[in-house]
């Protein structure tokens, strides 16, 4: 046998080994490539050499950059898995299973029997580059994120699906005090369970498993996490020396069955392929020459506030601090509004600590000349900063950004702002905000986006902004979330794209998300004519530039753009009118202590994740709470139809009877047929059981069954459901197949979505575990009576040998209970509306399918909505009010054509408003969203859209919901003064 | 100039004056049928060019016009028509678009209206849209005469034929172009008979199909078998070589014969589902008997084609669709029938059971039925079938061609080691 060298090219990473002729690894090299593919590839290549000098070798590139690469220079190219697979049976002869975590791809093969090799899908992005950003986030090393997460004491729940998700989850823990410890150890959880959950799709992790690939290898946090949910002990848990390389190991061994060389000529190749261009589609230069750029910076710097000594100040100063979700940002004006003070930085994942030592700096410089007359915060740290500075106010950031843009330009009638985690946008009509856009939790990859990219590539933002300004060539990276983009990126360096066309195409990409998939704008026309830009990503001019090239159109963007959510707190605090603020004053400073302890709230079965915060030793503060019951007041009593159509359906109890117990999970298309049903089935002799309440808890025991990751969450939740009915040792299953829904006249057909229509189909593919009872999940149509009494009078009789008529007696019973139910549901919500009325409060409609009333899908929304003071209904409560229109789109769901008709009848209605509920990976609401927006502002209602998936932290929700209310103050004010 | 006439609902009519002064476009999803499509409707006087269009603009149209997580088929061909319009020379006051619409719990049958939409949204909401369905939306400058729609029936026949054996050919044609020549030429040689009223029996086609076969038996061929890699999915990204990233170049170009199940299976489905929804839920039993004729007769029309395949001796028959209505048994009921339904499944079935065991499964991001017979079932597929290797892949506009080839790669790499592992457990 000969020498053999292996190259593996990942997607951070370069690793070159070399192998003896009898598999002896003579070389190993793993290092980070920066995005330079070839030229480290080259550059490891000749460190290499001399232990191949003068003989002849085969040679083979492996990894996901590679494949270009290998292309271009004529290198026989493996696949990753495949060759990973290969070493393992070379070297770890015996193993049952391998896990293999990379840079942005995550692997599990399985051996024995049919070797079974899968790759995470294209929206999985938990993996090595995802700790990345979560370390760049917490402002630590990977190593020193390792370390924390030895001292950990608790385990947040954060979701697992992909890099973005778990990043908005993180965020706010660490923004309300969470300890960086218990945070370091729950994002190694959340890449466990992810690879766990994603890639094992029901066939067991067991036996002899090997741990592989460069996290993995380095991170003994990560690997003990793998250890305790996968219940291996160090026998069982193989983690092999060279686990970082075992790939470009299997490369070598698959060289064998290629022609021979020498690394001389590899390097030849190799090299000579370096300036081989792909096909990477490019697109124009931000800026074509010096002059054009010095015109551009010219006209922004004129938007500026004058700027002050605070040295030289004496008077009367207005604090407002922005605590954002990344970076901290403070203002200090006098009565003008001119500047006298600023701060933006990072906020080190402890924004109190930053806050603190400006506070002192600011009272060292003053020294007692100032006196401070207000003080607000805002941002996502708001209550946090609030309660610990004892600041006079808060306001929502939206209305501190709209305050400081129309301090700018007062015609202002658009702004975007882009921030470290999310983009806000709104219209101003009339001196109201109009319409509010924020980012949904899957595209904020924003400003932090751009920066961990920097960072990973080995620049300084600032840096790396300025390489992108002149790019000859900057590259197409699609508009799409942070995982996307990186595969794009990838792509890019794949096709030797320079590291400044990179940064060119990051920031290009950034307002493609912005205008398309956030603003869904078509042209500039659609935003307004005044746009004011701010936000700390658009003080990057190649942002900036990107956002005026796509808009076709000049736009303001203040001198101060970072800290515009500050300016306006302070803009706030100043409209206060106090004498004096209530924040606390250099000497308590002196004093000023904060501690963070996490706890679990067990007041009801939400459990929420608590941080407790301690000033001074003293005060204290709460966080993660999503009710008033933990603060010790009594849970707020304002009527909410979901909690009430949750617990009449949860109320179903069975009643034992002779034909045996049958299961009925609470989920999907059962939730609101759950009457029907249990008055069916009860009719017939059987006891009802149903699945137990919907959980974190419950989901993770079906979690490991999940075929397709991209599902919506309600759906996810089925599979926790048969689990639970099976632990009841139900005698039969019963969850039917359902094309249709019921036909409530409103629309043009009445289906159901086809997950909804045919997840029962896939629950009985995926889980072996129902041949342990007897599974039913026959198709059936309720929406024609007549049809449904014959078929079903045919089934049971077949199923169970129940008499004809004994049936149809039954479904007639159903159907009774059915429009019962209906009846107090629309009863109920007219009382809830009578009682608004009469004690003045404002009706939110809380518009989505039947399972959001489940407390775990919409986490609790409905309870936030009324500690905000709207009562709230749900769009079954007013939909039948409405008759058909037509629409835009074709009507054909039921469950979605109920919808259109709630927020009809909202715009008929001037103390009622609506939300809809959208679950993340509903492929209807896609088609649902833009009507419902159109419905609504056609008549004169604000649109809000609460897109909610598995994360349990409601910071966004909060955001939307005071925006909104808001908003809709500003609107009766507004309505008030013209009339 | 043509006059803007509405129905009663406000639907902008597609009328006799457009016919004559109006260019319709069509999108294209397989070159053959539509190749096809397009002569007929020249043939009965409308002006019709195919789009070919492509790259980053149609994706960027779709973007700006197409709500981004609406699937991905809608935002090519919403981004196609848009880029034509805007970039194709044409005059937009002059212009109609094709689209068909199938109807169903997908949300596929939402595109027109998407189209619809779009158009408002680009200040064009003056170009009619034309739908062809089955009775859906009318248009009286623009109906599916019967002798259309027979033509139209034939000619998808014909096409799935076609693709068939050229698909069998291609891997291995000494000459490089011989099997597309040859298919161009049987396009025209087709239309041209079907005007001549001629081609359209079962008596005929069952003498034109084996002159198919044989002349697509001629083209020298030579080398050793290729390792078979079979393609299902959502209709427009299995066939659309814009919306699969041209995943059957992309296969040929790794050494491997594509095998991509036809049109016609996808028809007779469509219409059985009509039979199966009065069985399931009731409904009129005239319109049930209806569909069953006229589902045996495609069906009769699929044997012929199949027994001309056989009789060859030279090219592989797939099963027909009673097969993979027997296939689908234990796996998926009648009743699953959004979008591919059922179907999609039982190709993959009949593609393990035919000995082409590797399977590229594609599907736009997101696609809501395929969450159940695509990925839904691979599980099942994998338990039941060993050596099955089925790789799903997503197509969406952010989605990389590195990230759906690699994972494509990985497939191939298992399916040579299955080969090579099936080839020692014989000797």
């Amino acid at each position: 046998m000969d020498y053999r060298i292996g190259i593996d090219v990942g997607s951070t990473t370069v690793k070159v080994v070399v192998l003896s002729p009898t598999n002896e690894l003579l070389f190993r090299s793993y290092e980070r490539h920066m995005s330079q593919v070839r030229e480290k590839t080259c550059q490891l290549l000749q460190q290499a050499a001399p232990y191949v000098q003068g003989r002849s070798v085969r040679a083979a590139i492996t990894g996901s950059a590679g494949l270009g690469m290998a292309k271009s220079a004529g290198i026989p190219f493996v696949q990753e898995v495949y060759a990973t697979a290969e070493a393992v049976e070379a070297f770890l002869p015996g193993t049952d299973a391998v896990v293999e975590l990379g840079g942005e791809d995550a692997k599990i093969i399985f051996f024995g029997g049919a070797l079974e090799e899968r790759m995470n899908g294209s929206c999985a992005g938990g993996t090595g580059a995802f700790i990345d950003q979560m370390a760049t986030l917490m402002n630590v090393t990977v190593q020193e994120l390792d370390e924390l997460s030895a001292h950990y004491q608790k385990i947040y729940p954060i979701a697992s699906r992909c890099g973005v998700f778990a990043k908005s989850d993180i965020q706010p823990i660490l923004n309300q005090g969470g300890r960086k410890e218990d945070v370091a150890v729950s994002i190694f959880q959340a890449v466990v369970d992810q690879t766990v959950s994603g890639l094992s799709q029901g066939r067991e992790l067991k036996g002899q498993v090997a741990f592989l690939g460069g996290p993995l290898h380095f991170l003994k946090g990560l690997r003990a996490r793998f250890q305790e949910t996968l219940h291996l002990d160090d026998d069982h848990a193989l983690f092999p020396e060279n686990g970082d390389c075992f790939a470009a190991i299997g490369a070598a061994l698959c060289a064998k069955a290629y022609d021979c060389t020498t690394a001389d000529d590899l390097l030849t190749k190799l090299a000579s392929s370096v300036d081989d261009r792909g096909l990477t589609e490019t697109m124009p230069p931000l800026f074509c020459d010096q002059s054009e750029y010095d015109a551009f910076l010219a006209r922004h710097n004129a938007a500026s506030p004058q700027i002050l000594s605070l040295a030289d100040y004496t008077g009367t100063a207005y604090l407002g601090i922005d605590a954002g979700s990344t970076t901290t940002k403070l203002a200090l004006i006098n009565d003008h509004g001119d500047l006298l003070y600023t701060y933006y930085a990072s906020s080190q994942g402890d924004p109190v600590a930053v806050i603190l030592q400006e506070l002192k700096k600011i009272y060292a410089i003053t020294g007692g000349r100032v006196t401070i007359g207000g003080a607000a915060a805002t941002g996502y740290g708001e209550e946090l900063v609030r309660a610990a500075f004892n600041l006079d106010s808060g306001l929502v950031e939206t209305v501190a950004h709209y305050t400081a843009a129309a301090h700018f330009d007062p015609a202002v009638d658009f702004i975007i702002d882009i921030g470290g985690q999310d983009m806000k946008c709104f219209k101003i009509r009339g001196g109201a905000v109009d319409s509010i856009l924020l980012n949904e939790a899957c595209s904020s990859g924003c400003g932090s986006f751009i920066e961990t990219f920097a960072k990973a590539l080995g620049y300084q933002i600032a840096d790396f902004a300025q390489m992108g300004l002149f790019a000859k060539h900057p590259v197409s990276l699609g508009s799409r979330c942070t995982v996307f983009m990186n595969s794009s990126v990838k792509q890019a360096q794949k096709d030797g794209a320079t590291v400044e066309d990179i940064s060119a195409g990051l920031s290009i990409s950034i307002v493609k998300n912005a205008v398309y998939k956030v603003i869904r704008a078509a042209s500039a026309d659609d935003l307004g004519q005044h746009i004011v830009v701010q936000g700390g990503t658009f003080l990057n001019n190649a942002v900036l530039r990107s956002f005026e090239l796509e808009m076709g159109r000049d736009v303001i963007r203040p001198t101060i753009a970072g800290i515009m959510g500050a300016y306006g707190a302070a803009l706030h605090a100043k409209s206060l009118r106090l004498d004096r603020s209530a924040i606390l004053d250099a000497d308590a400073l002196t004093r000023f202590t904060h501690s963070a302890k996490p706890a679990t709230c067990n007041l009801c079965t939400n459990h929420c994740a608590l941080t407790v915060n301690t000033f001074d030793g003293n005060r204290r503060y709460l966080s993660g709470n999503r009710c008033e019951r933990p603060l010790g007041r009594a849970a707020n009593s304002l009527p909410n139809l979901s909690r009430w159509k949750y617990e009449t359906l949860r109320a179903y109890k069975g009643v034992p009877g002779p034909r045996g117990r049958i299961g009925l999970p609470f989920g999907l298309n059962l939730y609101e047929t759950i009457p029907f049903w249990y008055t069916f089935f009860t009719k017939l002799g059987f006891e009802v059981v149903f699945s137990e309440e919907s959980s974190r808890r419950l989901y993770a025991k079906g979690q490991q069954t999940i075929p397709s990751d991209t599902v919506c969450y309600p759906a996810k939740l089925m599979h926790g459901h048969m689990m639970s009915l099976l632990e009841q040792k139900v005698d039969a299953i019963f969850y039917p197949c359902n094309s249709y829904n019921v036909d409530e006249g409103i629309s043009d057909n009445n289906y159901n979505c086809p997950v909804v229509a045919y997840y029962p189909e896939l629950i009985a593919a995926n889980m072996p575990q129902l041949k342990k009872t007897r599974y039913l999940d026959p198709y059936f149509g309720t929406h024609r009576p007549k049809d449904f009494e014959k078929r079903a009078a045919v089934y049971f009789e077949k199923e169970f040998s129940i008499p004809k008529a004994e049936t149809v007696a039954a479904a007639r019973a159903a159907y009774d209970a059915y429009s019962a139910y209906e009846n107090a549901v629309r009863a109920k919500g007219q009382e809830i509306i009578d009682y608004a009325r009469a004690n003045g409060h404002k009706i939110l409609v809380m518009a989505g399918r039947p399972y959001h009333i489940d407390p775990e899908i919409n986490h609790g929304i409905d309870a936030l909505a009324t500690t905000f003071g709207f009562c709230l209904i749900t769009e079954d409560a007013v939909a039948w009010r409405m008759d058909k229109a037509p629409r835009k789109v074709l009507n054909q769901w039921s469950f979605q054509a109920r919808m259109y008709n709630a927020a009809r009848y909202v715009c008929t209605q001037p103390d009622m408003h609506l939300v809809q509920l959208v679950s993340f990976g509903c492929g209807t609401d896609a088609i649902t969203t833009d009507e419902m927006r159109s419905i609504l502002e056609s008549g004169g209602k604000l649109y809000t859209q609460l897109k909610i998936d598995e994360i349990t932290n409601l910071g966004a929700v909060r955001i939307r919901l005071r925006s909104l209310m808001a908003a809709i103050d500003a609107h009766e004010i507004s309505e008030k003064e013209d009339v | 100039m043509a006059k803007l006439e509405y129905d009663e609902n406000g639907r902008l009519l597609f009328t006799k004056e457009m016919k004559q002064e109006y260019t319709i476009l069509m999108p294209q999803m397989l070159p053959i049928h539509f190749g096809m499509f397009r002569q007929m409707l020249q043939l009965e006087g409308y002006q019709v060019e195919q789009l070919n269009n492509c790259g980053r603009n149609v994706v960027d149209e779709g973007l700006k016009y197409v709500h981004n997580d609406t699937c991905y088929p809608a935002l090519l061909v919403i981004g196609q028509f848009m880029d034509a319009i805007r970039n194709g020379g044409y005059d937009p006051h002059k212009v109609a678009l094709f689209i068909t619409q199938t109807g169903g719990g997908c949300r596929a049958s939402n595109y027109i209206h998407l189209l619809r939409k779009a158009l408002e949204k680009a200040g064009m909401g003056y170009i009619p849209v034309i739908s062809i369905s089955f009775g859906l939306e009318k248009n009286p400058g623009f109906t599916l005469t019967l002798p259309l729609i027979r033509k139209l029936i034939y000619a998808m026949m014909y096409g799935d034929l076609i693709m068939n054996v050229a698909n069998q050919v291609r891997p291995y044609e000494e000459t490089v172009g011989d099997a597309d020549r040859l298919a161009a030429q049987w396009q025209s040689r087709l239309v041209a008979t079907f005007q001549t009223g001629k081609g359209m029996s079962r008596g005929q086609m069952r003498t034109i199909f084996p002159q198919i076969c044989s002349e697509f038996a001629a083209i020298p061929v030579s080398g050793a078998e290729k390792v078979r890699v079979g393609v299902v999915g959502e209709i427009y990204i299995k066939f659309s070589a814009l919306g699969n990233n041209a995943l059957e170049q992309f296969l040929l170009s790794e050494g491997a014969e594509p095998v991509v199940p036809g049109l016609t299976d996808f028809i007779i489905f469509k219409i059985y589902n009509r039979v199966v929804d009065v069985d399931i839920y009731g409904g009129s039993a005239v319109k049930r008997a209806v569909c069953r004729l006229f589902m045996r007769y495609v069906q009769a029309c699929q044997h012929d084609m199949i027994a001309a395949l056989r009789a060859s001796g030279r090219f592989r028959a797939p099963g027909d669709f009673a097969d993979l209505h027997r296939l689908i048994q234990g796996y998926l009921g009648d009743g699953c029938k959004m979008g591919e339904g059922w179907l999609l499944t039982a190709e993959m079935l009949e593609l393990i059971h035919s000995g082409t065991g590797n399977i590229v499964c594609a599907q736009p991001f997101g696609c809501l039925p395929n969450h159940i017979v695509g990925k839904g079932m691979i599980r099942k597929l994998k338990d039941d079938y060993p050596t099955s290797n089925i790789v799903s892949v997503d197509y969406d506009p952010s989605a990389t061609k590195i990230n759906q080839e690699n994972r494509i790669k990985l497939m191939l790499a298992n399916a040579t080691r299955i080969r090579e592992q099936e080839a020692a457990a014989t000797e």
